[in-house]
C-alpha cells in the first residue's frame, strides 16, 4: 500500500500554499522589513552605506511643513473621493442592474474609465485640464461663465488643481465600487424589493430604506478597499501635477516618491512611506469592525 | 374586503414562447378563501403576482372590488402578499417590519403603533417586537410576514405557499391557524399551494391550475368527488384516482372505494378480482396493490382500507374486491374529460 502525494493533506496544503507565500514574502514582507530598516538609516542615493540613525529619519520628517501639508492633502484627497465614490458608485450601480434598451452600451461606457489604462487616460485629462487648450474652458466660455481669453489655469492653482486630481481619480476608481456594489444590489433577494413594492413603497423608500441598508456591508468593504489604494495612490498626482502647485496637491505617497527616489533621501522617503501603514492598519480595523457589526443576515 | 376577478388572462415570457398563464377566467368571492392549487410550473404563482401587480399581463384584466387595476402599480391596489420566503426585511425589527406598510401609507404615528400592536396581538407576537427577523423561528418569521400583511387591513391577502417552509408538524398547526385567522379577519384570500392536503383544507374552493389553465374551479368535496378530467383525479387525492381503460373510456375509482367484496354493503356494487402484489400499513390504513381485471383492461391499481377493515389480504393471493357503482366516474380515453357513466354490471 503507497501513500500517493495527493493523500497527504498537509502537505497538498503547503504546496498549494507555497506559490502564494512565496509571492507575499518576495513582493510585500521584504520591502516592508527593507522599508522599516531603511527608515531607521541615513541610506541616500549618494551614500548607499547602512548606519544605523535610530528614530532620526522621523523627527526630521516630523519638522517639515511638506510632510504636514501633504498629510493634510492625502485625508482631503482621500475623505473627498471615497465620498464621491460611493455615492456615484452605487448611482452607477443602480443604473448598471436596471434592465433597459441598449444597456449593454451604458454597461460598456460604465466600465471604460476602469479598463483604460492610467498612462492612456492621463493624456487626455491632461488635455483637458490644459491651462491654454482647455476644452472644459472652451465650453465655459462659449456659455459666457468666462470671458474672452480668460482662462482657469486647472492644474495651476491650488483650489482647482486639487478638484482636478479628485475628479480624475473619482473618474478611475467609481466603475470598480459600480461593480462591487452592483454585486451588492443583485444580492438582495428579489422577494424582499418585491415584498416593498406591494407594502406600497415607492423607488425612493425602496431607495433609502430598502436597499441602501442591505448593500451596507458590501459598500463598506468598497469603501475600504477605495480607500486603502486613494491613501496609497500617487499616480494621478504625479501624471497630473507633480505635487504642484507649491504642494497644493501632495499626497504622502507622491511625498514619499519624490523624497526618498527623486531626491534620494531613501530613509526619509521610508519613514514617510512607513507613516501611512498605522494609519491604513486602524482604518482597517475600523471598517471590519463596523461591517461585522451591520452584518444583516 | 372585495371581489377579485381576472378575465381572459394571458401572461407568456420570451416573446409568446412560454405560456405562463394561458386564458384565465376566475373570481374569487368577497371573504371567500380560494386555493389555486397545481403542480409546479403550472402558473399558479403567476397568477398571484398579476393579481398583486408584479407582472403585467401580456393581455386580460384584473378587477379588484369591480375596478380594472391591470395598469396600477401594486400600491394602488390595496393588495397585502406573504411570501413564500416571508421577505422580511432583514435589517429592521419586527415592528419596523410590520409597521413598513403603514409608514408606506402615510399613517399618522399613533395611529400606527395602535395598528402595530393590535396586529401583532392577534397573531401572538408581541413580545417579539424588537427582534430581528434573523433572532425568528421558522413559524414566527411567518406570523411576523401575516401580521406586516394584516396590519394595512388590504382589500385582498395573496399568500404564495406560506407553509411550505415550515416543518411537518407545524405546518398541520399553521394551516389551522390560518384558516382561523381568515375566519376572523373576513377578508378575501387567494392561496397559492403545490400542496393537495392544504388545498383541501383550507379553500372555501379550488381552482386546479395545470399548464396554464384553470382545469376545475369547485368546493374541495366536488373536486375531490367529481373531478373534471383525468388530471384533476390524478393529482388530488393520495393515492391519486385509479384508472382503468375500457373501450375508449377510462374508469375511475379513489383508492379508499375499491374494498374486498365482503365489505362493500351496496347492492350495486362492481366486483372485480384483484391479483394482490404488495401490502403497505401506512398510519392506520392498509394500501394494497394489485392488478385488477373484468372491470376493463388489466391495470394496476391501488385500493386503500382503513384500519375498521380487517379482512386477511395477502401479496400473491387473487382477492375478491367490488366498488360502489356511484363511485364510478368515467372519462374520455382521448381528451381526458369526463365522459358519460356506462353500466358495467357485477
Amino acid at each position: 500500500m503507497t501513500t500517493r502525494i495527493s493523500d497527504r493533506a498537509g502537505v497538498l496544503a503547503w504546496l498549494f500554499l507555497l506559490p502564494s507565500v512565496l509571492y507575499i514574502v518576495a513582493l510585500v514582507a521584504s520591502p516592508f522589513v527593507l522599508a522599516i530598516a531603511f527608515a531607521l538609516s541615513d541610506v541616500s542615493a549618494g551614500d548607499p552605506s547602512y548606519d544605523y540613525v535610530g528614530g532620526r529619519n522621523f523627527e526630521r520628517v516630523f519638522d517639515d511643513p511638506v510632510f504636514w501639508r501633504s498629510l493634510g492633502n492625502t485625508f482631503v484627497f482621500t475623505g473627498i473621493s471615497m465620498v464621491l465614490i460611493v455615492v456615484l458608485g452605487k448611482v452607477l450601480a443602480n443604473i448598471l442592474v436596471a434592465d433597459f434598451r441598449g444597456k449593454w452600451l451604458v454597461r460598456f461606457l460604465v466600465l471604460l474609465p476602469w479598463t483604460t489604462p492610467v498612462a492612456l487616460s492621463s493624456i487626455s485629462w491632461l488635455w483637458l485640464l490644459d491651462s491654454i487648450y482647455s476644452p472644459i474652458d472652451w465650453v465655459l466660455r462659449f456659455f459666457g461663465f468666462l470671458g474672452p481669453g480668460e482662462n482657469l489655469y486647472w492644474l495651476g492653482q491650488p483650489g482647482l488643481a486639487m478638484t482636478s486630481v479628485i475628479a480624475v481619480h473619482v473618474w478611475r476608481l467609481t466603475p470598480l465600487a459600480a461593480v462591487i456594489m452592483m454585486a451588492g444590489l443583485v444580492a438582495i433577494p428579489r422577494d424582499i424589493e418585491e415584498a416593498a413594492t406591494v407594502d406600497g413603497a415607492g423607488y425612493w423608500r425602496r431607495m433609502f430604506e430598502i436597499k441602501i441598508p442591505l448593500v451596507l456591508p458590501v459598500a463598506a468593504v468598497a469603501a475600504l478597499f477605495g480607500a486603502v489604494f486613494t491613501f496609497t495612490d500617487m499616480a494621478v498626482v504625479r501624471v497630473l501635477t507633480r505635487g504642484g502647485p507649491n504642494d497644493a496637491t501632495q499626497v504622502l505617497a507622491s511625498w514619499a516618491f519624490y523624497r526618498g527616489i527623486e531626491g534620494g533621501d531613501v530613509g526619509q522617503g521610508a519613514a514617510v512611506a512607513l507613516f501611512l501603514f498605522p494609519l491604513l492598519l486602524a482604518a482597517a480595523i475600523a471598517i471590519l469592525r463596523v461591517v461585522r457589526r451591520i452584518e444583516v443576515w | 374586503m372585495a371581489v377579485v376577478e381576472v378575465r381572459g388572462l394571458v401572461k407568456h415570457y420570451h416573446g409568446g414562447r412560454v405560456h405562463a398563464i394561458d386564458g384565465v377566467d376566475l373570481s374569487a368571492g368577497d371573504g371567500e378563501y380560494l386555493v389555486l392549487l397545481g403542480p409546479s410550473g403550472c402558473g399558479k404563482t403567476t397568477l398571484l403576482r398579476t393579481v398583486a401587480g408584479l407582472e403585467e399581463p401580456t393581455s386580460g384584466d384584473v378587477l379588484i372590488g369591480g375596478r380594472v387595476v391591470t395598469r396600477l402599480p401594486p400600491r394602488a391596489r390595496q393588495v397585502a402578499m406573504v411570501f413564500q420566503s416571508y421577505a422580511l426585511y432583514p435589517h429592521k425589527t419586527v415592528f419596523a417590519n410590520i409597521v413598513f406598510p403603514l409608514r408606506a401609507q402615510g399613517v399618522p404615528p399613533e395611529e400606527r403603533h395602535r395598528k402595530v400592536r393590535w396586529a401583532a396581538e392577534l397573531l401572538g407576537i408581541g413580545p417579539l417586537l424588537g427582534r430581528k427577523p434573523r433572532q425568528l423561528s421558522g413559524g414566527e418569521r411567518q406570523r411576523v410576514a401575516l401580521a406586516r400583511a394584516l396590519v394595512r387591513e388590504p382589500q385582498v391577502f395573496l399568500l404564495d405557499e406560506p407553509l411550505s417552509n415550515l416543518d411537518a408538524k407545524l405546518r398541520a398547526s399553521a394551516r389551522d391557524e390560518l384558516k382561523r385567522f381568515q375566519g376572523e379577519i373576513g377578508t378575501t384570500t387567494i392561496y397559492v399551494t403545490h400542496d393537495q392536503v392544504e388545498a383541501m383544507g383550507l379553500g372555501d374552493r379550488i381552482a386546479v391550475l395545470a399548464a396554464g389553465k384553470v382545469r376545475q374551479v369547485g368546493p374541495p368535496v366536488e373536486v375531490y368527488d367529481d373531478p373534471a378530467d383525468t388530471f384533476v383525479a390524478t393529482f388530488i387525492g393520495s393515492p391519486p384516482m385509479n384508472l382503468v381503460p375500457r373501450e375508449g373510456r377510462l374508469v375511475g375509482f379513489r383508492p379508499e372505494h375499491l374494498l374486498p367484496v365482503e365489505d362493500v354493503r351496496s347492492p350495486d356494487r362492481v366486483s372485480v378480482p384483484l391479483a394482490v402484489d404488495r401490502v403497505e400499513y401506512l398510519s392506520g390504513d392498509r394500501h394494497v396493490y394489485g392488478v385488477v381485471s373484468r372491470i376493463g383492461a388489466q391495470t394496476r391499481v391501488v385500493a386503500r382500507l382503513p384500519s375498521t377493515v380487517d379482512t386477511a389480504i395477502a401479496a400473491g393471493e387473487t382477492h375478491d374486491f367490488a366498488v360502489d357503482a356511484r363511485r364510478l366516474r368515467f372519462f374520455d380515453r382521448d381528451t381526458g374529460l369526463r365522459a358519460e357513466p356506462v353500466r358495467l354490471g357485477s
